[in-house]
Order: C-alpha cells, then structure tokens, then sequence
C-alpha cells in the first residue's frame, strides 16, 4: 500500500491548444482562449463568450483519422485526442501491462443527444438515434479505450465540476491496490446547449473574460476540452527508462454538505479535501509552492475557496492562480486539464497568470499571481476541483 | 479483499423494501412496458419539506439509503459511494424540454441543478451533514461494480470504514421510448413473466435503487463479499469461460464449490446465449439463478443481484422464483453473480457466508 504512483504522460486539448506544446505556448505568451461562440448552436452565443476549441466535429475526425461520416460525439473526440497523446507522451507500450482507464464527464455526450431531442420533443418517433447512442457517461470512456486499445480495468466518475480529479484519485488507488499497472486517468466535456444554459439560468455566467479571485468577479465563462495523465507504478516507471513527470504524492475528497449548488461560508469541504491531501503527501503547509484554485470567478466560490485556503495556511497562502480565464471551466474535465498544467508548471517552473485580476476580495487578504513567473522552483503544487454536489477534491502532484 | 455486509435495502419492481424476501411483483407488472419500481411511502423517510423537490430517482435513492442506515443505527457513514448509470434522466428530460418550447429563455433552475450525476449522493451527504468521501460512478453495466471496487479497496487502505454503498438508476417514459427505439427493450405485447424462456429480441425494463452499508465488522452480517471482477468486451466464449474460471480459482474454490450462480438473463435472446453457454459448460452442476424477471434490465442491476444473493445466504434459501435451472437443494455459502450487458460489460461478484 505504499507504492508510489507516478505521471509518465501528459495529453491536453482545450481552447488554448490541441497538444501540450501548443497549451504551454499560449500560457506563456498569455493568450487566453475564451471569446465569442460560432461553432454552438446557441441563440445565447451573441451575449456569452467561453473557451470553444475552434475545430468542427468533421474537422477533429480527420485529426483523429477517422471515418468523417461516423456518428461520434464531440465529448469522445476530445478524449481520444488528449488521452492518444497522454499515451504517446508516456512511451508506455500497453501489450506489456495490465491497463486501465478511468475517465469523467459532467453530460457526456450530450452535444450530440441535444440535437436529438430537438426533433425527438416535436415527435417521439423523429430524431436520429445514432446521436443519442453516445449520450450516456461511459459513451466517451468506452471510445476512448476501444481507440487505444485499453480493456483491463473502465470506470467512469460523474461528480460535477470536480469529475476529472476524482478519476485521478480513483486511478492513484487502482494502481496502489495492484489492479492494474498504468491508467490513463482524466476526463473530458464539450459545450452543450443544456449546461451553458444550465449555468445561464444560475446567473453565473460572466458576458465578459471571467475575473477569478477579484473583488469584481461576477461569473464564470464555460469552456470545453480533455485533460489525460498517464498513471504508472513504480515497476513500470522504472521500466519506462526516464524520468517520471511528477509524482501522485497526496488526495483527498470531502463533501461540503452545505447546499446543493452553494459552497459553504466556511469553506468546510475544501478545508477537509486540502487537509486530507496534505496529511497523505505528509507535506508541511509551507512545502507547497503553487495552488492551482478551482477558481471559477463566482462569488460564491472563490470567497469560500480562499477561506478555506487561509484556515490552512493562515498568512502564508501560497503563490496561487486560476487558469479558468485561459481555459475556461471545462467542468467534468477541468481536473484532468488543470493536473496536467500543474505538471507543467513542475516541469517548466513556471506559475502562470491569473489574468483579469486587479482588487482583491475585501473579506480575504491573498491576492492571485497576476504575471507568468519563470525560473521558480516548483516542486510541490496543490490542484483544487470542486462541484455540484458539494463534491471537493484535491490532487497534490510533486516533483520527482 | 474482503467486506461484510451489514445492512441492505432494495427498492425494486418485485416489493422488496421492507426486506421481506418474498420476490412479488405486482399483478400489473407485465402489463406495461417496463417493470416500475413498488415504491414506499417516503413521507414516513424523508422530510416531507424536501421531497417535493426531490426527482423520483434522487427519492428511491436517498429512502434506500436512510432505510440501511438506520436499520443499523449508522449515523454518517465514512463514506458514501453510489454507481448510477443513467443518473437523475427525469430531471435531464425536463431541462432538455424547457430549452426547446422556451427557446433557451427564462428556464427555472431546478431540473438543471437536479440533473447531475452526483445528485443522490450529494443530496444523501446533505441530510446527513455528511463531510466524508463522496463518488458517483456512471459506467454502463460496471457502474455498481466501480463502486463496489472502490469499497472494497476503502476497506484495505481505512480498515475502520463504514460504507454506504449503493445502485440506483430510473426509467422513465421518454428513456424508455429511446432505448426501444435503439432496440434494447422490448415492448408490452412481448412481455410475459415466461419471456426469460421465449427467446425474443429485446430485455425488458426495469429499475431500482439499493443500497448496502459494508465493514471489515462481521457483525450481524448477511454475507461477506470475498471478491469483485470485471472484463470487457471478450474475443470469444473462451475468454469469458477463463475470465469466470479465473476469478473462481483466485478464491481458492473450483465450479463446484458454488451453490447457487446467479446469472443475469435479460430476456434478450441475442445475449442471454452466453449464460446458457456458461450454465452448460463450466456451471453444467451447479444451481442457476435468474433476477431480472424481478427487477427488470438497468445498468445497476447487480447491484439487486447483490441483495438477492445476501438474502440467500442469510436466510438459507433458493427462493423457488429464481430458480433457473435447480438442481439439488444444500446449504448457501458461496454464492457467484455473471451479469453483462450486450457481451460488453461483464461482471463477477463472489458472496460467501
């Protein structure tokens, strides 16, 4: 039960890159990815902006190599590019072990689905069935795994906003309790017409570039897109012959149980989730050197978020920022995205930007990093993912 | 790894809440398309004040719930890990239906906020005042067993643990509709409580919420849970057969040594051939069981299968309205679940005594 689990590679696709490369270049050169919608089919698209990856379906098939004709959500084509990449990235041949996948989404395919009901609504016996077959959770998983060719080990985790962290969590402890070897553990979601309506009707949708952790903050700006790590054991990182990427050092999931969709005033199941981390990596408050906030930009959230994150670390709050206002909220794949971008700020030391701050919350006292600092030591990053639910989770990842 | 099981309760087509074991469905039952589930009072389980905004998956899920916890006196369990498959579909319909008529003005709320995954379990969390651990698991046929897993490996790493464990999905008029559309289920003019043995085309729906409080403590317990399996999509009837020969092997026993196999025939002549396979061959001796006629095909039915197979050992008995294939009465101490959906997902489960 002491085994390690370790990062071995990395797979990213949001609206700031199609691969880790591109991701890492418009973190730097601050390009955020969130703008007007085009590809949605949304009467909402003129008044709210978010992160759309601005590649068709068509266009993301022939990326894939596949059949340009075949029904597939967007949400499993997402996946499939981060999670091939993830798998290329880590050199790990899977003939040689015993591989699962454990992937998250908040709708799964419901960009398909929706279309479906339009015509469905007007008369049960329209609407073409081949888009709703991929409406289900484990639609995309199931893609995912048949595409890479994994079948050892598939789950998938839908716990809201906090989705992706959960799977890496649940990934970490396949491979602890030696189900599997390696897991490619993430998630992935693509803009629907049902959440960015859903977050509409919640009145949290910002109609401008969302302002995470600031006084002003008035909302969150969706986004879309898949983040895949690729978990190995400590037998097969030694066997892979290089230099693992971080390692899965503490996690921990509490359950706010404050309200449905609130968080609490005192932060409570953030508290717990970042504490119960912490105590697991057997790190000192003050080891960590960059959070990674699930800072969304709502009012409710950050507030309760940076309570909870003073009660931990009082005056010496980390070097801390969202990346939301890059990415967008991408939802049940925003674990998976921000564990890979807090692998990279490891592996580059670098911590990013929290963009569109300018004046702190007057009932905290922290304020985010405001410009990408290079040449840092990053050894130790906390990730942040909560949800729905009063579902909390936190990933410490650290350097090898 | 191994778990006891402390408390159960089912909410399902066949009556079952009140833990009595006597498998009824209602006399309507094979009347309309889909088996519904005998729901019970939950005026009497759940704060009336809550329930009005409560879907109807989110009621079965959370009376199931309070049902095994207070049998057993269990305040806030350490953790709360449920596997629903289709989730809270009613509530999603509803959305979905709003965003159409109203061309995405001016929608309430509530079906959105309702339509996650996790709704159960976090409501579940909120009338506990429950900080602890809190998954949802929404894959397919492996839904409960990736919870069920979960639970497992909580027990080897936080040996203290109480869990509450559960299964639950819902069917609906519109879910219902679509998956007769995809050819899935069958209809009402092809149902009959024989269908099991008439070998159409197609598995009769059905639903159900159940959930189980499991330890490391066999006190009072119905069964043990020696052991949990999945595999998927196998090559061929041979990779099944050693999946199955595998698994039973691991846990020191041979074919022989099990009383009764569970199976879970859906009625669906062009996937229940695989159970006939495997009852012919590698459990040719053995007594064979059949649940679904009970709570019909969902994606978290073994999660029922489960209850039934703790009931069993519990109770000492090979109800007569599961036997399949009986072949000699003894006694009930190791019993397997096989239950797999469209020869995609497939999955073991071992209880013992």
């Amino acid at each position: 039960m002491n085994e390690k689990v370790y990062i071995a590679g990395l797979g990213i696709v949001s609206a700031i890159g199609l691969t880790v490369d591109e991701t890492l270049e418009s973190l730097k050169a601050t390009r955020s990815g969130i703008g007007p919608i085009t590809l949605l089919e949304t009467t909402l698209k003129a008044a709210i902006p978010a992160g759309e990856i601005k590649k068709t379906n068509t266009e993301l098939k022939q990326m894939l190599g596949l059949d340009v004709n075949q029904s597939i959500t967007r949400t499993s084509l997402f996946g499939m590019m981060a999670a091939r990449e993830a798998l290329q990235n880590s050199g790990v041949d899977l003939s040689k072990y015993r591989c699962g996948i454990v992937s998250a989404t908040s709708v799964g395919g419901m960009d398909l689905s929706e279309h479906f009901y339009d015509d469905f609504n007007a008369d049960q016996t329209k609407g073409d069935t081949e888009g709703v077959k991929g409406h289900d959770c484990a639609d995309s998983t199931e893609r995912i795994a048949n595409f890479l060719g994994i079948k050892d080990y598939l789950a998938t985790i839908s716990t809201a906003c906090s989705s992706s962290a959960n799977s890496i969590m649940f990934g970490s402890r396949l491979i602890k309790n030696n189900i599997v070897d390696v897991v490619l553990a993430g998630g992935t979601d693509s803009l629907t017409r049902f959440t960015l309506n859903g977050f509409n009707t919640l009145m949290i949708l910002d109609k401008e570039h969302c302002k995470p952790f600031d006084a002003k903050r008035v909302g969150l700006n969706m986004g879309e897109g898949s983040g895949f790590v690729v978990l190995v054991s400590e037998k097969v990182m030694g066997e892979l012959h290089k230099k693992p990427m971080a390692e899965v050092k503490g996690y921990g999931n509490a359950n706010d149980a404050y309200h449905q969709t609130a968080s609490s005033p005192d932060g409570q199941g953030a508290f717990l989730a970042m504490t119960t981390a912490l105590a697991m990596s057997g790190l000192k408050p003050g080891d960590i050197d960059y959070i990674n906030v699930h800072g969304t930009g709502t009012s409710n959230n950050d507030l309760s978020e940076g309570v909870a994150m003073q009660r931990i670390f009082a005056d010496k709050v980390p070097l801390f920022s969202s990346t939301k206002p890059f990415t967008g909220h991408t939802l049940g794949a925003a674990g998976g995205i921000e564990a890979v971008l807090s692998v990279l700020a490891i592996r580059y030391n670098i911590v990013y930007p929290n963009l569109n701050f300018s004046e702190p919350i007057p009932e905290l006292n922290i304020s985010p990093v405001t410009k990408l600092m290079e040449n840092i030591n990053v050894r130790n990053v906390l990730s942040n993912s909560f949800g729905f639910g009063g579902n909390n989770s936190t990933l410490i990842l650290s350097a090898c | 790894m191994k778990a006891y099981i402390n408390s159960l309760c089912a909410i399902s087509p066949a009556d079952t809440f009140s833990g009595e074991f006597q498998l009824q469905v209602s006399e309507t039952a094979y009347t309309s398309d889909f088996l519904k589930c005998i729901e019970p009072d939950y005026k009497e389980i759940i704060n009336p004040n809550l329930i009005r905004r409560m879907g109807r998956v989110i009621k079965m899920g959370v009376a199931a719930s309070l049902k095994c916890l207070k049998d057993i006196q269990l305040e806030n369990p350490d953790a709360i890990i449920t596997g629903t498959s289709l989730g809270c579909i009613e509530d999603t319909e509803k959305f979905l239906h709003q965003i159409v008529i109203n061309n995405e003005q001016f929608l309430p709320p509530t079906s959105f906020i309702q339509s996650t995954h996790n709704t159960i379990a976090g409501q579940i969390a909120l009338m506990l005042k429950c900080n602890s651990y809190n998954y949802a698991y929404v894959h397919r046929n492996f839904s409960f067993e990736n919870a069920l897993l979960d639970a497992l490996m909580m027990l080897t790493e936080q040996p203290a643990h109480k869990i509450l464990l559960g299964g639950v999905d819902e069917i609906t008029e519109v879910s219902y509709t679509i998956m007769q559309r995809l050819q899935i289920y069958k209809s009402a003019k092809d149902l009959s409580p024989d269908v099991f043995r008439t070998k159409t085309e197609g598995s009769i729906a059905g639903e159900g919420a159940t959930f189980f409080v499991v330890s490391n403590s066999p006190e009072k317990a119905f069964a043990a849970i020696e052991g949990v399996k999945i595999f998927y999509k196998p090559l061929d009837e041979t990779e099944t057969q050693n999946h199955i020969n595998n698994f039973i092997s691991e846990h020191g026993l041979s074919a022989n040594d099990i009383d009764a196999v569970i199976m879970g025939y859906s009625g669906d002549s062009r996937y229940d051939a695989l159970y006939d396979k495997m009852a012919d061959s590698i459990f040719a001796h053995n007594n064979i069981m059949y649940y679904k006629h009970l709570s019909g095909e969902y994606f978290t039915s073994s999660a029922f299968a489960m209850w039934t197979a703790a009931q069993m050992i519990k109770k000492q008995v090979f109800p007569d309205a599961m036997k399949y294939r009986f072949v000699s009465p003894k006694a009930v101490e190791k019993v397997l679940i096989y239950n797999q959906y469209k020869n995609s997902e497939h999955l073991l489960i071992l209880l013992s005594e």
